[in-house]
């Protein structure tokens, strides 16, 4: 099975990353764009996606500072 | 008294580290694929990349073999030292508390700067005073502490930059804490790279010289 997941910084922690480009679309005349946060995604093929949320705690994430999704895609990639 | 100082690869300040602790003890390169901690007295974890920093600083390095000795010396009660890089592998490691993040900037920064004494009576502070200002310099990307509320009680602050020497965020100008015990330490500032007046202060050799006191 191939899983997804996605890791973003734990909300009301600083992320400057999520600021610089909410500062930028502007730049470009995107407007009326707010609360942009940046994270990570990994795919991986596993064949125990039971493991996954384990894999995520002990490793993929820091639960300290980071929320996880973990997302089962289906053979054409979709969620 | 021996040191014993890790090198994994990607490491850069192991041998700025293994000098430092050489003005006051004997001292080893520890091989991060080794279990074994050759009996040595203090552990330093130094700075540098370790395996790349690849997903995040200090998470691979944190499973190393060695790494499971330092977490079982540092639980039996050895000293464990983390400077940057290092610091952020204990943190990874649930040695310490919190985490490090990148900088509110996003720049790396290098400078020097002025640190305070919180808390003299660690076996890493012990050659200072309370209130003691330290000149370290620092150099790091990822180096914004973070602890979530609750979780760093005051006494475990040993270090905080000095009114405007935050060079990254850290929450409540954090530049160095302890583990409950008081005997595993990390801090941000590289107290190697100022053991010797030449390259402008010698103040980070207290840190060795205190840990150089723990009775061999």
């Amino acid at each position: 099975m191939r899983a997804r997941v996605l890791i973003r910084p734990k909300e009301g922690i600083l992320d400057p990353q999520g600021q610089a480009v909410e500062r930028a679309l502007p730049a470009l005349g995107f407007d009326g764009v707010h609360n942009v946060h940046v994270g990570r995604l990994i795919e991986l093929d596993v064949e125990d996606a039971s493991q996954v949320p384990q894999m995520c705690e002990r490793l993929l994430a820091n639960p300290l500072i980071e929320d996880y999704e973990v997302v089962e895609l289906n053979r054409n990639g979709s969620a | 008294m021996k040191f014993g100082v890790v090198r994994f690869p990607g490491s850069c300040d192991e041998v700025d580290a293994l000098m430092a602790c050489r003005r006051f003890a004997e001292a080893d390169l520890l091989w991060h694929g080794d279990r074994d901690l050759s009996g040595v007295d203090a552990v330093v974890v130094p700075g540098g990349f370790s395996y790349g920093d690849y997903l995040r600083v200090g998470a691979i390095a944190r499973f190393s073999p060695l790494m499971e000795s330092v977490i079982e010396f540092a639980r039996d009660g050895g000293p464990v030292l983390g400077i940057c890089n290092g610091f952020q592998v204990l943190c990874e490691a649930g040695l310490l508390p919190g985490a490090l993040l990148p900088n509110d900037s996003l720049r790396f920064v290098c400078r020097q700067v002025e640190v305070m004494v919180e808390n003299p009576g660690t076996p890493f502070t012990r050659a200072c005073e309370e209130g003691d200002t330290l000149s370290i310099p620092v150099k790091h990307t990822t180096g914004r502490y973070y602890a979530p509320p609750g979780t760093l009680p005051d006494e475990q602050v040993v270090l905080r930059y000095a009114a405007g020497h935050n060079p990254n965020g850290s929450m409540d100008d954090v530049a160095g804490v302890c583990n409950e015990d008081g005997n595993v330490m990390g801090l941000m500032p590289h107290p190697e790279h100022a053991v010797d007046p030449l390259t402008g202060s010698a103040d980070g050799g207290r840190l060795f010289e205190s840990l150089a006191m723990v009775p061999a």
